[in-house]
């Protein structure tokens, strides 16, 4: 066991002024919410590439004919097209440009998180290589294929120009971006950040988390005792932050490492435990004033056995607690914005979804872990986000809290 | 009082941070004492020059078939962390990279070309930006936060935005590790990273008997030219994807106290913005 870091100090709140997510369940919050009330999933059999595999997906539809518009045609790629659907929806980008006109394109930062950004149009390069061995000519703008394609190309097509970066920790990127741009906010250094993620399928997350035996062949079932692996998906979703009082806000995140393994989580949850421990120091809220949890539960074994017995210990019996992979599959690098913006909207609408296609929940579980939807005021919603590497994320959202 | 004088007016004034190890990996140059002297404008490259570090935090079966980029992060976050004064395991860090790991990213690709279901599940784990970050944690039991982190030819400025910021909101001292690889493959018709690079720093909020030297910092749209390299060793390195935090390493070569222009280093976040750091003992 290392040093702990000193107790963090209570965090000054920030608001989201705005946020929204595009997945298999469609674009922005009005078709998520809508898939999440009546329990409508976005997965699919696989019918991804020329040669799926057996297993089931959450697919963003129309991505095929959604071209960039001519003046950002030079970023043409699957991610960076979900990246501008999902900017579209919710009149995010207006809310943007007032945050542009406010405070000046330099104070606003732009981070953004991912796991595999542009790396599909990478090897639909190299299944078309030239006669020289040379990706084919349509393709053949470097600051594609790179991982900061994603951040690089948000940040241009908001025309913002403060620090953009992308942050790649697996499946904890999209929720690190929170902590990254508290800390940007907290020193002053911006004004406004648009924090999210976006993340597209591509051969190499189906086939690798098909190689490490992580994929199910059914549609994933989180916690249930019969799980047998997840469902990949894709999705894209931002938020704005700012120095400013009230409406729906971040409370505070933990961040941690596992120390333990690439592939597999910490067997005691440890890592988890302490980005838990942290959040809630930072939000100054006891246990038993969340009502909501947004899980992590990918409907793998191992990370669902060690993320159940976390919520047993640490959590009140009263907290709703729900793994929301069933509706658009596990997003990677975007499964911290997303299951960020389920959770704002549980703390906006009282709406706490439960758990789809689970059927006998796995005894490990405590009475936390809810297969049922339930509707009630929630003062405060978490959200679990562990990536590979024993990356560990964990935030808190409420809303109306005054701000010194 | 206009909008943008407003904005002045909230512009922080932020404290400086102390340096308390650093480390620079390259072929010819495999240690700080041998890059320094390089960056100085001395010989001292070594000949033949270095293979590739083995990384001796790793158990020894999976030494060999560490990736390279895993292998140079823990070199210099090694050498970096040697003497500073902290323990590894008490250090957040932030990683950082260009591109990641080039070779694993062109043999998956060629994989998948050709006959998808063989990919390897090591080299796929391997893939994930933040490989390097998690066998470092694993390797000195670190469960302090870690991160991985990119901006195409601007990573390491953005990845020291990171450890700065970590530094002074937090008030704790964090390790930053960049590095890049060779471009090979096909994927060499786009991404243009020559040879081996790897840089480390810790630094720290409070200075200590290990402090080399404080740096003091900014952000701004004003540091967006990258102050340009003068030694032969750090030119050699330029075609490197990491090659962006040569000036500051440069300008660390130079002796404590010495004024003059090296004191000064913009290192752009992108055109539009860019970190000033000032060097000062």
């Amino acid at each position: 066991m290392t040093a702990p870091h000193p107790p963090p100090a209570p965090m000054r709140p920030l608001r989201i002024s705005a946020y929204t997510a595009t997945s298999a369940v469609g674009l922005g919050k009005a078709a998520l919410f809508d898939a999440l009330a009546t329990r409508r999933s976005g997965l699919r059999r696989n019918d991804f590439g020329s040669t799926p595999l057996d297993t089931w997906i959450g697919r963003v539809g129309d991505l095929e004919a959604a071209a960039l518009p001519a003046s950002l045609s030079s970023w043409e790629c699957r991610n960076n097209r979900l990246a501008w659907l999902a900017l579209q929806a919710d009149g995010f980008l207006d809310t943007v440009q007032q945050a542009r006109e406010r405070y000046g394109a330099d104070r606003v930062a732009v981070v953004m998180g991912t796991s595999t950004s542009s790396m599909g149009q990478t090897e639909d390069a190299y299944a078309a290589l030239d006669a020289q061995g040379l990706f084919p000519a349509h393709t053949r703008e470097p600051k594609v294929h790179t991982p900061h394609s994603i951040g690089a190309f948000v940040q241009e097509a908001l025309r913002l120009s403060g620090p953009a970066v992308t942050v790649a920790t697996a499946c904890s990127s999209s929720a690190k971006v929170f902590a990254q741009a508290e800390r940007l906010l907290r020193l002053g250094l911006v004004d406004a950040a648009v924090v999210g993620g976006v993340d597209t399928l591509c051969g190499s997350i189906l086939f690798g988390f098909n190689a490490l035996s992580l994929v199910s062949t059914q549609p994933c079932r989180p916690f249930d005792v019969a799980r047998n692996g997840l469902s990949l998906g894709e999705a894209g979703g931002f938020a704005l932050l700012e120095r400013e009082p009230g409406g729906l806000q971040l409370w505070g995140y933990g961040e941690s490492s596992d120390a333990h393994h690439m592939s597999t989580p910490h067997p005691q949850g440890l890592g988890a435990e302490r980005a838990l421990d942290e959040a809630m120091a930072r939000a100054v809220v006891p246990m038993d004033e969340i009502d909501y949890l947004n899980l992590h539960g990918t409907a793998s074994q191992k990370n669902d056995e060690v993320e159940a017995a976390l919520v047993a210990r640490k959590y009140s019996p009263h907290t709703h607690a729900s793994s929301t992979k069933g509706w658009a599959g596990h997003t990677l690098g975007a499964a911290g914005i997303l299951e960020a913006v389920i959770s704002l909207w549980a703390v906006e609408s009282g709406w706490m979804p439960g758990t789809l296609n689970t059927e006998d929940l796995d005894p490990l579980c405590g009475p936390q872990i809810r297969r049922q939807d339930a509707q009630t005021r929630v003062r405060c919603a978490v959200s679990h986000s562990f990536g590979f590497g024993g990356n560990n994320c964990v935030l808190v959202f409420g809303q109306g809290r005054a701000v010194p | 009082m206009s909008a943008r004088m407003d904005r002045e007016k909230h512009r922080p004034n932020l404290p400086p941070v102390y340096l308390d190890g650093l480390a620079v990996w390259a072929p010819r140059w495999p240690s700080w004492s041998q890059a320094q002297a390089a960056f100085r404008g001395e010989d001292a490259a070594v000949d033949p020059p270095a293979k590739r570090p083995a990384p001796l935090l790793l158990p020894p079966t999976e030494r060999r078939r560490a990736p390279d980029t895993v292998a140079l992060a823990l070199e210099v976050a090694s050498q970096a962390i040697d003497g500073c004064g902290h323990a590894a395991a008490d250090l957040p860090c932030v990683f950082t990279s260009a591109h990641g790991d080039l070779a694993i990213n062109d043999t998956m690709c060629s994989t998948l070309a050709e006959s998808p279901t063989l990919l390897s599940p090591t080299k796929f784990h391997n893939s994930v930006h933040n490989a390097a970050a998690g066998y470092w944690t694993m390797g000195t039991g670190c469960m302090q936060t870690s991160t991985a982190v990119s901006a195409f030819e601007h990573s390491f400025a953005a990845g020291l935005l990171e450890a700065l910021s970590f530094c002074i909101a937090e008030q704790w001292p964090v390790l930053l590790v960049g590095y890049d690889t060779q471009a090979c493959g096909a994927l060499s018709t786009v991404t243009k990273s020559q040879g081996l690079l790897a840089v480390a720093l810790v630094l720290a909020p409070q200075r200590s008997a290990h402090t080399r030297i404080a740096l003091d910092w900014a952000l701004g749209p004003d540091f967006s030219q990258r102050t340009a390299l003068r030694s032969a060793a750090a030119q050699s390195l330029s075609g490197n994807a990491m090659a962006d935090a040569l000036p500051l390493f440069e300008a660390l070569a130079q002796p404590v106290g010495s004024a003059g222009p090296s004191a000064v280093v913009d290192l752009p976040l992108s055109s539009h913005a860019g970190l000033r750091i000032h060097l000062r003992p």
